[in-house]
Formats: C-alpha cells, structure tokens, sequence
C-alpha cells in the first residue's frame, strides 16, 4: 500500500511537471512561430532565406521601447514601429537585393547576412549594449492552469500568431496581391507573363515579413526582453522551425516553431537542461528523415533555398 | 578554369596591395617613444566638458600629478595604454562601459596635467566578445600602436586566449574578467583586477550558512561565468555544510526558464541561487515570480548594474547577491577607504554617460587603468620597469573594486573587503542584513 | 590547364614566401596566420559547395573537433602534438564519415539544418562534457609545436607552417578537382539524378568530399590550438560557420583559389576597419566598425554576385569585351534591365539547384 501512494504522488507530481513543462513549450513556440512566418514569406515569393530576419524582430521590439520610454502611447508607438520597420524592410529589398539581380540564391543569402551585421551594428549605435523591457500587456500575474502557470503575455502572443496566421491566409487565398505573390513562387516565368512583377512583389515580401517580425518583437518584448541582439538566437530558431514546417507553408511554420518550443521544455525539463537544444536537433532530424518535406511540406524543398 | 594566366596573377598582386594597404594604415600612426615629440593627444588638447573635470576629481589623479608638471602635458610624446574590451558582440554590455570609463580617466589625467607631466593616450582595440579576435587585437596594441601595457579584454576567455601572446611579447597586462584562471598560476606579466569568484561565492556561501539555508537549488548559465561560479561552489559548499539538491542550467539567449525552475522546484531546496548575467538573470527572476516559487532568491554580482532591475521589476524585489561595494557607495559608513573613490567615480561616469551602464565591470577598467597610470609614474615608459613596478607598487591602493596589494605570488591581490551581500528592496540597492 | 595552375601556384608561393619579409611586424604576421588557417576551411568547405554543391552551415564543428582533439590529447594526455595532429584528422573523419550517409538523405533546405544542427550539437558538446573539454572556462596548458627540437614559437616559423600546409591542401584540392573524382563531383552538382542516371555513385562521392574537407578543417583547428595554447568553445560556434560561408561566397565558388582570396579578404576588411575607422570618423569605435563591414559586404557581393575572383575577372572580360563591342554590349545589358529576364552569372552559379 505505502509503496502504492508514493508511486503514485511521484506520478502526479511528474504529470504536473509535464504539464508546465507543455506550457513552457508552448510560450517559447509561439514566439518562434511568428518568426517563422517571416522566413516563410519571403522563401515563398523569392526562394531567399533571409538571415536579416532576427533584426526585423529586434527593429519591432526596440522602436516600441525606445518611443514607450519617450511617453508615446502604447498604439501608436505600435503601428509606428511596425511602420518603420516595414519601411525599412521594404528598403533592403530595393537597396541591397534588387541590385542584384540575377545573383545566385547564395549571394543573396550572404548579402541578407551583410545586412544583418549591419542593423545590429546600427542597433548597438543607437539604442547601446543594454537590455531594455516593455511592460506585460495585461499585467504580471500569472495565470494558472491546473497545476501550471504561464503569464498572460503568453495568450497576446497566442493570439497574435492566431490572428497573423489568419490574416496571411485571407491575404494569399483572398487578396489579388496575395495570389500574384502566390503566382510568383509557383512560375516566376510564367507569373511575368501574366503582367505580375517580380520585382515588386519580391518587395512587398519583405515588407510583410517585415511587418510580421516587427509585430512578433513587440509582442514579444515583455517576456523575453529586447536588446540589439536578440534577433540573433531567435532568427536561428525561427529558421529551424520554418523548414520543419516546410519553408513554404505557413501553418507548418506555426507548427514546426511549437514543436521546437515543446521539445526544447521536455528536453530540458525531463532529460537535461544543458543538452536541451541538442536533443531539440536529434528529433528534428528524425522528422526530417520521416517527412523530407516538412510537417506541413507539400511541395518540394529542394527547391531554391540554400 | 578558362581564365588567361595572368588574371590570376594580377588578382594576387591586387591582394598584395591590399594587404600592404593594411600595413600603410596601421603603420604610420605608430612612432616609438623615442621619434621626435608629436602633436599633443587629441584628449588633452581639446576642452573636455566641465561635468567630468572638476578638480580633484578622483584622488589617485591628484597624486599622479606631480607639482613640477600641473600645468596641461602638450608638448611630451604621450603614454600609450591599450584598452583591449568586448565592445561589439554578446559582452558589450561589459565592454562598453569598460571603454567609458577608460576614456573618462583618458580625459581626468589630462586634465591634471598627466602623469609626470606626460599626456596619456588610450588606444582602444574591439575583441568582438571573440577570442580569435582579441588575439589579433591584442598583437596590433602590442606591435603597431606600441602600447606601454594593456588593460582589458573583458571575458574571461579572451584573457585566457591572448596570455600566451602576452607572455611571448613581455608586456605588462591588467586583465578585467574574473577568472581565478588567469592569474593562478601567476603568470608574469598578467595582473587582474576583478575579485575572483572564490572570493565572491565564499561571502555567499557563508551567508547562506549564517541564514540557515543549507538545501541549495542551484541555476547557472552555461558559459565561462556561470561555470566558474558552479565550479566555485562546488568547492565552497561542503565546507560550509551546504548540498546542492538540483544542479540546472540555461543558455545566455534563454528567454524563458520555467522548464528549469520547475525541476528546481520539485527539489523543494530551501534557497536558490543564480548565477548569470542580464538579461537572462532577469528572466529567471520574472520566471521565479510566475511560479509562484516561495524560496529566497540568490543572484551573483553579474546582476551588478541597473539593468536588472529594470528588467525584473518586482520580481527583483528580494533578491540579495554578493558584489562590490559600488552600488551600496552612498550607505558605507563615512570610514570605508573606498566611500569616496566609489562615489566619484559615479558621480563622474554618469555626468558624461548613460547613468544604466554604470556597473562594477566599469570599475574593474578603473582599476586597471590606475594600477597602470600609478606605476608610469614610478617607471616611465618602459614596459619591463612598469611590470615591475605595477607588481611593487600596487599595495593597499583603494580602487573601485576593492583595496588592491599585489605581490609576486599574488596579482589580483583583494581580500574579503571587496564583496559585500547587497538586497533589492522597492528597486533600490540596501546592505542585506 | 595544369600548365596554367603551376604558373598560379609558383606565384602563390613567390607571394606568400616574400610577404613575412615585406610585412615583418608580429601583427601582420599573426593576421597572416589567422588567413592561412581560415583558408584551410575554405577550401574544404568550397570543395563542398562549389563542386558538390552541398552547403554546410555547420563546418565550425569539424574545426572545433580538431581543435579539441589535439587540445585534449596534448594537454590533459600529453601525447605528441604531431601525432595528435593526426589521430584529430584521424577521429574528425571518421565523424564526417558516419554522419556523412544520414546527412546527404537530406536535400537543399533541409541539409542546410542538419548541418546547422551538427554544428550545435558539437557545440554543446564541447560546452557539456566539462571533464573531457574543461566547458566553458576552457582548456588551458595546449603546448607549442615543435619537431626535431625546433619549436614554432615565433610567429614567423608558425607562419610558414600554417601556410605550407594550406597550400598543400590546395594543390590536393587542384588535384581533386581535375581528376575523375572531380568530373563526378561536377556532374551531381549540375544535375544530380543525371548523374546517377550515368552510374555515378553521388552519395559516396559526396561523403568522400565532406571527409576531405573535414580532414581540412581538423589540420586548421589542431593548428589554431597550438597557436592560440587555450581552447575555449566559443571560437568554434555558429558565428564562425557563417564566416566561413561568407569568406568561401565573396573569394568565388567557382575556383578553389578563390576560397584563399575570400579567407585573406574578409580577415584583412575586419582587419583594416580597425585602424581606418576610428581616424575616419573620430571616437568611432567597434560599433562603427562592423556596420562598415556589413555594407562593405553587401557591397560586394551586390557588384560581384559570383565573388571576388570572377567578378574581378568578369569586370576585366568585360571591360575588354567593352572596348571591342561597346555598342552590342550596351544594348544587350539595356534589354536585361528592360525585360527583367535574370541575367546567368557567368561562372558556375554554385548551388542554387541542386
């Protein structure tokens, strides 16, 4: 009997500790699923993986700091970060990639990679090595469920990635911008001849992905922090979660940014927190080698791309 | 492979000009100190604002001073001091202060008329918080700049990379990372000015024993600070009747570390403690808080500046942690040799910069670039004299760190003096008692 | 064609021989080894991309396993630096190799994460197994190279070293390249299931390649741990696999010389941005420094997409080509921009289809 009871409080208390570790999983995900998204639309437009994409985040996240420390209002200093860093992502595209053309995939890779160094560099000019924080939306106080708790920052972040999930499919399925940036990915060829620019639409796409990163930053801002060189580490998930997903499918970048949010908590919870991003890899492989294209992946990957 | 010859040829030689072109650049501005007196060091001939030059600023300025040379330094070759700090890259928040400081001091001693009527020239080098770097960076103080000695880099293991550059050039260095590594065994030249975490985790250790607290949950980053801190404890514990019930690391970029806590938690130890640096020191703090975890929190002086606080905002509330005395400056009792070091040293670094980047790594440069400029005084330039002197004459000198006696088996030279147990109370710094 | 390579090769040696005695400051010299050893990672990682046309986001971890290797057997095992050398080549092969088959089932995108994802695992290895690797404090005491009782203490005998055995991995490189080896490699990397289709075994061609470059990059490791005598993880993390990527995309992927080129330029920007930037603009320190290197980078690859040494070359071509036919020359560059048609880089466009 005793042996009975106590095998069965270290199950409880096991399952309890799953359960946060699920929530854990879950707010991390969350935050590599919107950076997925970006990834994710500018692969599908213009097969470029942009490795500026972390700045975009960081862009988001440290405007909104800097114009909510200078008693801007909460909304407004919202739409004018994402503002600007639309702004600026539209003009990586005209500036650094269009000029260009015709470079191979990996050339514009690397260009992505220039520009990355230097909007971090301009970070660390302008806003200094320092750690900076937004206040949580709708407070501190934790939520708790079952035995559980996440901060309510977590649900806006959930809900964002709802919201720009829906709002990106509405966009590409209902919008003729969307479906010519659709066109472009399937048959740039075939898209020219149909009237659609690819110029043009290789710029809306970083746009948007820049729009997307900066919304992501400013959501995510209260938990994980902003600094100059966030986008760094985040970009790096984001990437992993987005070929998970497919690279060219966005719910399977919100899932593959999930699931590497999960496995990282279970591994860090349940096996070790030192080797937690290694045991991530090991089972990412694993899906890989089961579904080459993605969780989501229809089309090939081998497609463009690095 | 269709490319005529010679185009290979005249790429090389386009090379060769390139790097020649390096050569030009880093080689002119770089005379000994013997070539003919240059025009005076840009710090001493400009006007520096008055908020950072009051006179008598700092008490070792007025003693590097000599009466027989007040007057501004501007005809003499100045003194070159390397400054060798992780300016750009993930240990900026150390370096650039660090450079602040260096460049305040620059613009103080010139002011006061140098040291022994010599203008001082700081020549600032980048490590990139990369260690491949700061050995490129360290040669060319070393080689090109011909630098008199070297304060910095910030890490530890940039430190450690350049020791055998440092050893080989024989050039007297004052390193500001903290790793018991790098001055044990005492390597000739390297000289370190932060208090080594033995120190640091022994006022924690018997702090905690004093409370009570003997089943330790333990938390640290997975990098050279947060593993020089376990391994200290790891040491300090069972002396002190310690036992560490959950062992728990995270990455420096984690933004979250509920997963973690929560093993911690199950531990059921009767305190925690972290060892990191911010940001990730402040999530586990807001992590702490979302759990819901009763426990007393213990950080380690990584959390030594005002950033953390920002950043955890109440959930700092109750943190206590072992650190120099420069934040609780202002509540030392008016005996403490270093009350008034520590305050105008402060007073003076926020005048000029970001009042959020003043921290103790910042006086760790302060140090360093003392140590050094008391012992010019003694040695003139000469690199092999100024070892000497930095190791003989350093001794009960009051710096920001603590009270520095180095010795030639001894060259971090700090005792007990240099930490102290700090609480965060309402967002303010107190004594813990 | 080999002719060719002999006369290039005997400049490259005339070069590098002459430049310790043009540029004698440790500084110069130091940079010099840091390029020679970077160089040996570009090669191999060129030989991978350019000709096999497989990227590798994760060439740091073959560099750091070298590096340990040696570090480890050398300092906490005290073995002969030089035999260590070779057990490190040895022991990182035969890493390449067993990860080698379950890699190249990986295509495009997704190759590019496992190898991403090798990379992390062998960093957080090296960061892990503190008793083996000392963690993150680091491995101190790897002691200096010596042979026949002459030690590479200075900087100039390391120098040399360095710079021997990069260009004997170039000339192996060359000799690779040209051979019946070589021919395979080209052929997966312009079509692979063509390749397959005419009897090439790819796979086995591939995990060769990466063994080669592997073997490459464990030398330049082993060699950076006896130059720099600590080994802490942090030099052998991501960052550094992207500057490899960068180095081998600005020297060219379509010639192995250009993997040389790209290693000395990228150091020697970093390099010389030190000392230019902060008497450009006064005060400017490190930030200023990488933001410069950033444009200075898109810059590059923006005017030279095919990297430094065809696009110095393609410049000269046709800048000749100018002068013979400048009109048809306008008119044909007019009618590009007009259209949008994407203009083919001239040279092999690496790997964009694969």
């Amino acid at each position: 009997m005793p042996a009975d009871i106590a095998f069965e409080r270290i199950y409880v208390e096991l399952y309890q500790q799953v359960l946060q570790y699920l929530m854990t999983g879950v707010t991390v995900g969350s935050i590599y699923a919107i950076i997925a998204l970006g990834f994710v639309v500018i692969y599908n437009v213009t097969g470029i993986i942009n490795f500026a994409q972390g700045e975009f985040v960081m862009l988001g996240a440290m405007i909104m700091v800097s114009l909510y420390k200078n008693q801007v209002p909460m909304v407004a200093a919202f739409v004018i970060a994402v503002l600007l860093t639309t702004i600026i992502g539209a003009a990586l595209e005209r500036l650094a990639i269009r000029p260009a053309k015709g470079a191979s995939i990996v050339t514009l890779i690397i260009i992505t990679i220039g520009a990355s160094i230097t909007i971090r560099g301009l970070g660390l000019i302008t806003w200094g090595p320092n750690t900076s924080s937004l206040p949580a939306f709708s407070g501190d106080a934790p939520l708790v469920i079952g035995t559980a708790s996440i901060v309510p920052q977590t649900l806006w972040v959930l809900v964002t990635t709802a919201i720009l999930l829906i709002a990106l499919y509405l966009f590409f399925e209902r919008t003729l911008l969307g479906k010519a940036m659709r066109a472009c990915a399937i048959n740039m060829s075939a898209a020219r001849l149909m009237g659609i620019s690819p110029s043009v639409m290789a710029m809306v796409s970083f746009a948007l992905s820049a729009s997307l990163g900066a919304v992501g930053g400013v959501v995510m801002a209260p938990t994980t922090l902003a600094t100059y060189d966030m986008g760094t580490m985040l970009a790096l998930k984001g990437f992993v979660a987005a070929i998970i997903g497919g690279m060219s499918s966005t719910p399977g970048a919100v899932a593959g940014g999930l699931l590497v949010g999960v496995l990282e908590s279970m591994g860090a919870g349940l096996i070790s927190s030192g080797y937690k991003d290694a045991i991530a890899f090991v089972v990412l492989f694993l899906v890989l080698f089961v579904r080459p294209n993605g969780i989501f992946g229809g089309r090939d990957t081998s497609k463009g791309g690095l | 492979m269709k490319q005529p010859k010679w185009l290979m040829v005249s790429l090389l030689l386009v090379l060769a000009l390139a790097a020649l072109a390096v050569g030009a650049c880093t080689a002119t501005p770089t005379p000994t100190p013997t070539t003919a007196p240059k025009p005076p060091a840009p710090a001493a001939a400009t006007p520096a604002k008055p908020a950072a030059t009051a006179p008598a600023a700092t008490t070792p300025a007025k003693s590097a001073a000599t009466p027989a040379a007040s007057k501004p330094a501007a005809s003499k070759e100045p003194y070159k001091i390397g400054g060798l700090f992780a300016i750009t890259g993930p240990a900026s928040s150390l370096g650039i202060p660090e450079r602040n400081t260096v460049q305040l001091l620059e613009e103080q001693i010139n002011q006061q008329g140098g040291i022994n009527g010599t203008p001082v020239k700081m020549v600032i080098a980048d490590t990139e918080s990369d260690e491949t770097k700061a050995v490129l960076a360290a040669k060319k103080l070393i080689d090109e700049d011909k630098v008199l000695a070297i304060v910095g880099p910030s890490q530890s293991g940039e430190s450690l990379a350049i020791a055998d550059t440092i050893e080989k050039a024989e050039i007297p260095l004052v390193s500001a990372a903290a790793s018991i590594k790098i001055v044990d065994p005492v390597k000739k030249w390297i000289f370190k000015t932060p208090q080594s975490d033995s120190l640091i985790v022994q006022a924690l250790v018997d702090y905690l024993k004093a409370k009570g607290y003997t089943k330790i949950g333990w938390l640290s980053v997975s990098n050279a600070f947060g593993d020089s801190g376990k391994v200290e404890f790891e040491k300090a514990a069972p002396g002190a009747g310690l036992t560490t019930v959950a062992k728990e690391s995270f990455g420096a970029n984690d933004t979250d570390v509920t997963a973690q806590l929560t093993r911690v938690k199950a531990a059921n130890p009767d305190a925690i403690v972290v060892w990191a640096i911010p940001p990730a020191a402040a999530i586990v703090s807001k992590n702490v808080a979302q759990l819901g975890i009763k426990q007393p929190v213990f950080q380690s002086h990584g959390i030594g500046n005002k950033q953390f606080i920002d950043l955890a905002g109440t959930a700092a509330n109750g943190v206590r942690f072992p650190v120099g005395k420069l934040l609780v400056a202002d509540s030392l009792s008016g005996s403490d040799a270093q009350k008034k070091v520590l305050q105008e040293y402060a007073k003076g670094y926020t005048a000029k910069f970001d009042a959020n980047t003043l921290s103790t790594f910042g006086g760790h440069a302060w140090d360093g670039f003392w140590i050094v400029a008391k012992a010019l005084e003694k040695s003139g330039p000469d690199r092999a004299k100024l070892r000497d002197a930095i190791e003989s004459n350093t001794k009960e000198f009051v710096g920001i760190t603590g009270v520095f006696s180095f010795s030639p088996t001894e060259h971090n030279g700090l005792d007990k003096r240099a930490v102290t147990m700090v609480e965060i109370k309402d967002g303010k710094w107190v004594n813990a008692e | 064609m080999r002719h060719q390579n002999r006369i290039i090769l005997s400049a490259l040696f005339v070069v590098i021989g002459v430049l310790p005695f043009v540029f004698t400051s440790s500084y110069h010299i130091s940079v010099m080894i840091f390029i020679g050893i970077h160089a040996m990672l570009a090669i191999g990682l060129c030989l991978l991309m350019g000709y096999a046309g497989q990227v590798s986001l994760g060439h740091a971890a073959f560099f750091g396993l070298g590096a340990y290797a040696s570090g480890i057997l050398t300092a906490s095992y005290h073995v002969d630096p030089w035999l260590a050398m070779g057990l490190a080549a040895i022991f990182t092969g035969l890493v390449a190799f067993i990860i080698g088959k379950p890699l190249f089932r990986l295509k495009g995108n997704n190759l590019a994460m496992g190898t991403l994802g090798f990379g992390i695992i062998v960093y957080i290895m090296l960061v892990e197994m503190t008793d083996l690797t000392g963690g993150p404090s680091g491995l101190r005491g790897v002691p200096s190279l010596s042979i026949f009782g002459f030690t590479f203490d200075k900087d100039i005998k390391y120098f040399y070293l360095v710079w021997a055995l990069a260009l004997l991995f170039l000339i192996l490189s060359l000799n690779i390249v040209n051979s019946r080896v070589g021919r395979a490699l080209r052929s997966i990397h312009g079509s692979e299931i063509a390749a397959e289709m005419l009897g090439v075994d790819t796979n086995k061609y591939k995990i060769q390649i990466l063994i080669v470059s592997a073997v490459y990059a464990s030398v330049a490791g082993s060699l950076y741990a006896h130059y720099v005598t600590f080994l802490s993880p942090p030099p052998f993390g991501f960052k550094l696999s992207i500057e490899v990527l960068v180095m081998v995309v600005i020297g060219g992927l379509s010639s192995v010389y250009g993997a040389i080129f790209g290693a000395a330029a990228t150091t020697l920007l970093s390099e010389t941005l030190r000392g230019t930037v902060p008497k450009l603009l006064s005060g400017a320190g490190g930030e200023y420094e990488i933001v410069v290197f950033g444009v200075i980078l898109m810059v590059v690859m923006i005017f030279m997409p095919t990297g430094l040494t065809s696009g110095t070359l393609n410049l000269v071509r046709r800048w000749r080509q100018e002068k013979a036919l400048r009109v048809e020359t306008r008119e044909a560059e007019d009618g590009n921009a007009v259209t949008g048609v994407p203009r083919v880089p001239e040279g092999r466009t690496a790997i964009e289809d694969n």
